[in-house]
């Protein structure tokens, strides 16, 4: 997502600004002590640092949840709208102003439940931007019901005898639909792989679908445990053209070797399986991109109005 | 009637007429009438079409539910309404100009050109339908003029479905004597499309439809275009709509497809392209409110285009374009409802909805077209206010301005109807992204882009720097503020104006298409001695000012409207429980006047002469209150 396409609105900017780490922080985050959410920030925040992202060129949209809070505890623009419906939301602003960074933050009940529409479809559209889907299989602000990632028998207050159903898989949704471009996993207790994932994404251009596995201490604090204990349950995809995490290469040594321009490959490695895979599934920059295929040149009010004339005539007595 | 040569048929001069042209589905009978419309509107006449749709698209052939057609009322003078009844009718089979029949379409004496071939059809089944449809109609004094179209059209073409349209375009054209060369040049036009070939047997069908009349027709009938008059536009509704788009600087029309409202972003899919607009096909009507609202939160100007449906479905995304103040023009072509209801006919029954349809209180702006003329102009209006007051813009239309084509004057393009793009300025520390003007209401709006502007944008309660916050004495404000923007957009409406004396017996109240049906109606009582007026609200949200003084100089006051309510005398209806028109409601609420109404939902315009029915009964019973 690295257009360096100044805005047409705002390119009297000329001085050279250098964008520190306050120059991104919004309220502080009121998320709970052991939140995943406070991981995936820091990581947005170190990212937005090292591309000196201008701070007013940038848009973080979210829907409802604790993980749209997100956009407040940036000090960037930020869209905090209904929920299930930022990706619409991106998709007017890409639309209109391809030229400003966006960034799509989602729970699992906004992107895979009440949102799933546009889940499909946005990927489809394949905007430049990044769509990061927060997973922690459970809704947790409106406390503890069950979500459409929610493991299959997990009790919460709307399912107290157990969840009914398997639960969806994100992964192998967003790699059946027609144009994706880019899918990735990562968790929020795997920092450096968090960070480096982000990166990726935001360099990509298309849209980046990134799940990131996120662990709620207060309603599921067991459904990510074994894998936040044992290395060994993270399985790591690898490739020369995937992600690089070298930080990580030391702990997580259960790797697979994955090409991520393999799009068979990526959708069996999506699979659910009893081990957790982060890195990236899938690839593919040549995808066009919707705000591309719709652009169109600006006209000038007497261009237009010119232009306007001319159908009237058609209409003409 | 057998085909007869007359040297000189009867001519009669009429200020006006209404034709229809009746088809089964699928036989061109809507294409012959807006040639014919088109023309005499480009002839200079008053005119104005209603579409006869039938609710599918491949309904069975010969039956009543397969009318499909076309009503044209062309005057000497600007034509308003589709009128009362038709006195002319084409039909291509009794079936369907039953169906009209039955719907008391026609004129206790009209003409009826009909197809022949149905009288003597080999199909013995096919005989006794066409005895049984004539028993049917005997009742009536209709003149009926047998026409061999199928066997003429097939003397130049081997599909007669294709080209008996254009026959009877021939018919059309002699007996109301329109100018040959306009029709040959819009059929070239409504077939620019296809190719020479195709258009040239058209031209030829008509013409053979011309000398056929010529040599059989004993009528004519002339409606003389008036002398002089100012460089007029032919459009429907939803046309209007999109070219009002693009005069207004909209830039961007997220929609999903629902009849009738779709044939706008149709029609800009065409043209908007090439004045650097574009039409967003969103994945449902949700995501359709949402992309608008994007590309107007990132500092666009955007608009969506729905009906009641997906008016609906809009509704969250309204209340938070409230909530967060961002500027959005909506337009709801109205259909009947609820639910899915009557998709191709018209009602407006849309209007509370459009007011109150957000649960919380969520001002906006309501505004209603009653011409195809005010379609075009609304917009420019709508997207003024939306940026102007930071807010949300509903532009109630319905099916009958939809699909209705008439000619009006031609505006005079304004480049200053772009509206400039918002203040780009950086923004200094101190300001703040809901600094409401605590008398106006208003704030300055901070777009992605601008420098120091951000901020987090919420659908939650949020004080001045768009902070969540519960707290009650910022919530009142906010709301108050929010408030606010209506009532100074109100302090600059001007009173709506009293067609006819500014008192009397009776005033006609009305919102939107109805407009030219109660001025007609009202006109007409006038006429007959009664003292009775009408006035015509263009703004519904915030109600246009003086309307309480209005009222007061007439005794009885009454709203006309297409949507439900109950009528008094009905069992259990009391003065209590009645159910009443959407605008009434309203009125009585904002007025404390007993304003009654009078309502109907038959899925098609009302008819002047049903108004001006009521009128009479009403100022017959005295005071009916």
């Amino acid at each position: 997502m690295s257009d360096a396409v100044c805005s047409l609105l705002s390119c009297a900017m000329d001085e050279e600004r250098v964008f520190g780490l306050s120059e991104y922080e919004g309220a502080p985050a009121r998320w709970c002590a052991g939140c995943g959410d406070h991981s995936i920030l820091a990581a947005a925040q170190r990212l937005l640092v090292e591309e000196q992202l201008a701070p007013e060129h940038t848009v973080f949209v979210s829907g409802i949840g604790c993980s749209s809070r997100f956009p407040h505890y940036l000090k960037t623009y930020g869209f905090h709208g209904i929920h299930g419906r930022a990706l619409p939301v991106a998709t007017g602003i890409k639309l209109s102003r391809p030229e400003l960074d966006v960034f799509v933050v989602m729970g699992d009940g906004d992107c895979c439940s009440i949102g799933a529409g546009h889940w499909v479809h946005g990927i489809r559209y394949n905007m430049n931007m990044v769509v990061l889907l927060m997973d922690n299989n459970i809704y947790g602000l409106t406390k503890n019901q069950t979500s459409p990632t929610t493991p299959e028998g997990y009790a919460s207050n709307t399912q107290p005898q157990g969840s009914y159903l398997a639960p969806l898989n994100p992964l192998s949704v967003t790699l059946g639909v027609t144009n994706a471009s880019f899918v990735a996993q990562t968790a929020d207790w795997v920092p450096a792989h968090l960070f480096a994932t982000l990166k990726a994404a935001y360099r990509h251009k298309g849209l980046a679908f990134v799940r990131i596995l996120q662990r709620c201490p207060i309603w599921t604090p067991d459904i990510f445990r074994q894998a936040v204990i044992d290395p060994e349950r993270t399985q790591v995809l690898h490739h020369p053209a995937g992600i690089e995490a070298p930080e990580i290469d030391e702990i997580y040594t259960n790797r697979i070797e994955h090409d991520p321009s393999d799009l068979d490959a990526a959708r069996t490695f999506a699979r659910t399986s009893e081990n957790v895979r982060i890195g990236l599934f899938y690839r593919d920059a040549s995808r066009p991109r919707y705000e591309e295929t719709r652009h169109l040149p600006v006209f000038t009010a007497e261009q237009r109005m010119e232009a306007l004339n001319a159908e009237l005539d058609r209409h003409a007595v | 009637m057998t085909t007869r040569t007359t040297a000189s048929p009867r001519l009669e001069t009429l200020p006006e007429h209404t034709v229809e042209v009746v088809s089964d589905s699928g036989e061109g009978a809507q294409k012959c009438g807006q040639i014919f419309g088109s023309v005499s509107a480009k002839m200079g006449n008053g005119c104005w079409t209603v579409e006869i749709i039938p609710a599918e698209i491949q309904p069975p052939a010969r039956t009543p539910g397969s009318a499909s057609g076309v009503r044209i009322r062309i005057g000497s003078e600007p034509i308003t309404n589709w009128g009362d009844e038709a006195r002319l009718v084409v039909a291509l089979n009794e079936q369907v100009l039953l169906a009209r029949h039955r719907m008391d379409a026609l004129a206790e004496d009209a003409v009826i050109l009909i197809e022949d071939m149905w009288a003597t059809h080999s199909d013995e089944s096919i005989r006794a339908a066409w005895d049984a449809a004539m028993k049917e109609m005997s009742g009536r004094a209709y003149r009926f003029v047998r026409v061999p179209i199928e066997q003429q059209t097939l003397t130049l073409t081997d599909n007669p479905r294709h080209g008996k349209n254009m026959f009877i375009l021939g018919l059309l054209a002699w007996i109301y004597d329109r100018d040959l060369a306009r029709v040959r040049k819009q059929i070239a036009h409504e077939f620019r499309k296809k190719s020479a070939e195709v258009i040239e047997r058209n031209v030829a069908l008509m013409e053979l439809g011309v000398s056929w009349a010529e040599a059989n027709v004993p009528f004519r009938f002339a409606v003389p275009p008036p002398d002089e008059q100012p460089e007029m536009v032919v459009m429907n509704g939803n046309q209007a709509i999109a070219l009002g788009a693009i005069a207004a600087g909209l830039e961007l029309c997220a929609m999903y497809p629902i009849t009738p409202a779709t044939s706008v972003s149709h029609y800009l899919g065409e043209i908007f392209d090439s004045v650097g607009g574009i039409v967003h096909q969103a994945e449902d009507e949700i995501a359709a409110a949402g992309v608008a609202i994007g590309a107007s939160y990132a500092g666009k100007v955007a608009f969506t285009v729905t009906s009641g449906p997906g008016l609906a479905l809009k509704t969250e995304f309204i209340g938070l374009a409230v909530m967060a103040e961002i500027p959005l023009v909506i337009v709801d072509v109205q259909r009947g409802g609820p639910s899915t209801g009557m998709p191709t006919k018209v009602e407006q029954a849309d209007l509370l909805a459009a007011l109150y349809g957000q649960p919380g209180d969520a001002p906006k702006v309501v505004l209603a077209p009653s011409t195809m003329e005010e379609c075009f102009h609304c917009m420019i209006t709508a997207r003024r206010i939306a940026e102007a007051l930071r807010c949300v813009v509903v532009v109630l239309t319905d099916a009958n301005l939809a699909t209705g084509v008439t000619p009006f004057p031609r505006p005079a393009l304004d480049a200053r109807w772009h509206s400039r793009q918002p203040d780009q300025r950086p923004v200094t520390e101190t300001e703040r992204p809901y600094a409401w003007d605590e008398r106006l209401g208003l704030s300055r709006r901070f777009i992605p882009g601008q420098r120091g502007g951000m901020h987090t944008l919420t659908g939650l309660a949020h004080d001045e720097a768009s902070h969540v916050t519960y707290a009650a004495d910022v919530n009142q404000r906010a709301s108050t503020m929010r408030s606010r923007k209506l009532a100074v957009l109100q302090s600059t409406l001007l009173a709506p104006p009293i067609v006819g004396p500014a008192e009397g017996d009776l005033l006609l109240v009305g919102w939107g298409s109805t407009k030219g049906a109660i001025e007609e109606a009202a006109a007409r009582a006038r006429h007959e001695g009664l003292a009775v007026s009408s006035t015509h609200l263009s703004f519904l949200s915030p109600m246009q000012p003086g309307l309480k003084e209005i009222f007061k100089g007439f005794n009885q006051v009454m709203t006309v409207e297409l949507n439900y309510s109950d009528r008094p005398g009905d069992p259990f209806i009391t003065e209590e429980n009645r159910r009443r028109g959407q605008l009434s409601l309203l009125l009585r609420a904002q007025t404390l006047v007993d304003i009654d109404c009078w309502t109907r939902v038959p899925g098609q315009p009302l008819r002047p002469g049903q108004i001006l029915e009521e009128v009479r009964e009403r100022l017959a019973k005295g005071d009916a209150r």
